[in-house]
């Protein structure tokens, strides 16, 4: 028999019992459904999170100080005192492939102007600071490297703290004070957006690291050095740098740890990622259940097509149907049912993640990939759960199956 | 001219457990081709487990069985299929329709499972010179639901022709029908015997037996008789002759 003819013969048994196909359908078509929204939703978190990353700069590379004992006594993470200027220009001096380097630090002060006031972040950093996380400015100009060695008051504002103290009004060349220090705005960032970790990247002034610590914060000790290398391959060389660099300049012997983090942000974006790859997984799993649990269903209703057929089976076999034809029979029977409750799945998901990204609010991405592979993998479903059935039916004997009642 | 069937010492025995049951004691047979058998017996003579064996739906456990000159004893169970559907055409007792399916498309069943595919507006112009053969050629898109049983089992027939087999093989064709549609099928059957096509049937009805040319008899797995019918009755000439049924009064 031809297949085109085994084709029909399957679509017109499948019509005959018609509820009883769609409800065995509705398994495949939620876990299908499921699979395509779930990759959808996590796709589109997934997407987000990479372009927060995106923001956060190019090849750029962290250093933080880290924990230091005293005594038996840990200090918290951030917490040592570790990382000095010197560090930074040392890194910027000596280690291959570095590009620019920022000695970072920071404190939370309130900023007013006029009669607004604003509690935000003040960053001191070096002019590549902008360079390296990629951040350019709307209006005005950065400050330079004059700025810095003479400790001038000037800042740059980021769009949301230039929101609340400005409102409308023009703020380049306006007097900001900082713990009653006069800042001239001299440029306003470009807006960034929410970082990873959920905090509201515009909410900042930066200002010249010399100017922070000789008039804001009275302390030499950075909180962050950026550092920016020549190539994303370049990475892991800088980061090992940087490391052997200052475990150097520290004295810190062969069996102690480091009282300093690097972290490059590749590592940062896998961090972010780590989380929503396992819920994905987790989503992804749980539909592949409802797949499977659809399966079944399917084997189930195929046994019970197979016995109910057993007349017409036999009726086949003595006409001279080869057990080879009544075992396409049932299987393109099953897999014609599996891959119809695929492609509605599939419209469902698309459906339900179009649905959220809508009225949730929610990124979602589907992908042909994802597309694709849900639709083989509903059609293997159906060629695995009727392989039993449709091979028990290919089996039977004609003498008897003519004598069933 | 090679004879349709050839039976030598054909036995089929059938263990249940230790219990062994002969359900055939070596029977010999050969039937010609033309001919129009009737094979009797009552039920456990062995009568259903010779119709499996001709029909090539069963294997005898000892002797060869030639099917037009082919030995069909050693063939496995794909090749015993292609023999059936080229060689055999099946009439049931219970029709064994495709429910659901049209007249014309029960008769192309056959031809579906042809291992030469055969175009599709071939296989619909051989069906419908096989209705009407039988007489049915304008009720091919019946369903059998809406045909009576005697019309059922007439595109059973059809569907038993369209290959164009050697064998035509009935097993009690008219056990499920009154008398008269039992004479009119089995007219059918004898014009197509006239036409030369073989045909050997199961009965154990003694009246439906006289329409056949010979008549074999069996008892305890063992062929008893095996004679020519002296008087042969015409399907034809009954019908005409058969007393009109009472007609219920009119209200």
């Amino acid at each position: 028999m031809t297949l085109f003819a085994t084709f029909r013969l399957a679509l017109r048994a499948l019509q005959r019992n018609k509820l009883r196909s769609i409800l065995t359908m509705l398994g495949i078509v939620i876990g299908v459904g499921a699979v395509v929204a779930m990759v959808g939703i996590g796709n589109g978190a997934k997407a987000q999170v990479e372009a927060q990353i995106a923001t956060l700069g190019q090849n750029m590379i962290l250093v933080f100080p880290g924990s230091v004992s005293s005594g038996g006594v840990h200090s918290g993470s951030g917490g040592a005192g570790t990382l000095k200027l010197e560090d930074a220009k040392a890194i910027e001096a000596e280690v291959a492939d570095v590009v620019a380097v920022s000695p970072g630090c920071r404190t939370n002060a309130q900023v007013g102007y006029g009669n607004q006031n604003w509690s935000t972040s003040i960053s001191g950093e070096s002019p590549d600071y902008f360079e390296i996380r990629q951040w350019t400015l709307v209006s005005g100009a950065s400050f330079n490297e004059q700025d810095l060695r003479a400790a001038a008051k000037v800042a740059v504002i980021g769009q949301t703290v230039a929101k609340q103290l400005f409102g409308e009004e023009e703020p380049i060349g306006q007097i900001i004070r900082v713990k009653n220090v006069p800042f001239q705005v001299v440029g306003l960032l470009k807006a960034k957006g929410t970082s990873v970790m959920g905090s509201d990247q515009d909410d900042v002034v930066v200002v010249p690291y010399t100017t922070a610590q000789k008039r804001l914060i009275g302390s030499t000790l950075l909180r962050m050095i950026s550092v920016q290398c020549s190539g994303e391959d370049r990475t892991n060389a800088v980061v090992q740098g940087i490391t052997d660099l200052l475990r150097q300049r520290h004295r810190i012997g062969q069996d102690r740890e480091n009282d300093f983090m690097v972290r490059s942000q590749q590592e940062i974006a896998e961090m972010a990622t780590a989380t929503s790859k396992v819920l994905r997984m987790l989503l992804g799993a749980i539909a592949s259940v409802s797949l499977v649990v659809g399966g079944i269903g399917i084997m189930n209703i195929m046994l019970v097509s197979v016995t109910e057929r057993t007349r017409e089976i036999g009726i086949r076999i003595a006409i001279g149907a080869h057990g080879v034809d009544i075992m396409s029979q049932f299987l393109i029977e099953s897999v014609t049912l599996s891959s119809l409750g695929g492609i509605i799945g599939i419209l469902i998901g698309l459906g339900t993640s179009s649905l959220l990204s809508r009225f949730a609010g929610w990124p979602t991405l589907t992908s042909p990939d994802a597309i694709i592979v849900a639709f083989l993998f509903s059609a293997a479903v159906g060629v695995f759960f009727g392989l039993y059935p449709a091979r028990k039916a290919a089996a039977l004997d004609p003498i008897d199956a003519l004598r069933y009642e | 001219m090679t004879p349709v069937l050839q039976l030598e010492d054909v036995w089929k025995t059938y263990s249940s457990g230790d219990v062994q049951v002969h359900a055939v004691r070596g029977v010999s047979l050969t039937v010609a081709r033309g001919e129009f058998v009737a094979i009797m017996g009552s039920s456990g003579s062995g009568k259903s487990t010779m119709m499996n064996i001709l029909g090539c739906l069963d294997r005898p456990t000892k002797g060869t069985y030639l099917l037009d000159g082919v030995d069909v004893s050693t063939l496995d169970r794909d090749q015993r299929a292609d023999i059936r559907n080229q060689k055999i055409g099946f009439v049931f007792q219970g029709f064994n329709l495709l429910t659901r399916t049209s007249a014309v498309e029960n008769v192309e069943l056959p031809m579906m499972y042809a291992r030469d595919p055969i175009p599709p507006k071939e296989m619909r112009k051989r069906s419908m010179e096989a209705l009407e053969m039988v007489g049915l050629a304008n009720r091919y898109d019946h369903h059998p639901n809406q045909l009576s049983g005697g019309q059922q089992q007439r595109v059973a027939i059809a569907r038993a022709l369209v290959n164009r087999p050697a064998l035509i093989l009935a097993d009690e064709p008219t056990g499920n029908l009154d008398s008269r549609t039992s004479i009119e099928i089995m007219e059918v059957f004898q014009n197509l015997n006239d036409s030369g096509i073989t045909i050997a049937m199961v009965t154990h009805e003694v009246d439906i037996a006289r329409f056949n040319k010979r008549q074999i008899v069996m008892r305890d797995g063992l062929v008893r008789s095996d004679e020519l019918v002296a008087d042969r009755l015409n399907a034809k000439h009954e019908r005409e002759h058969l007393p009109a049924l009472p007609e219920p009064p009119a209200a």
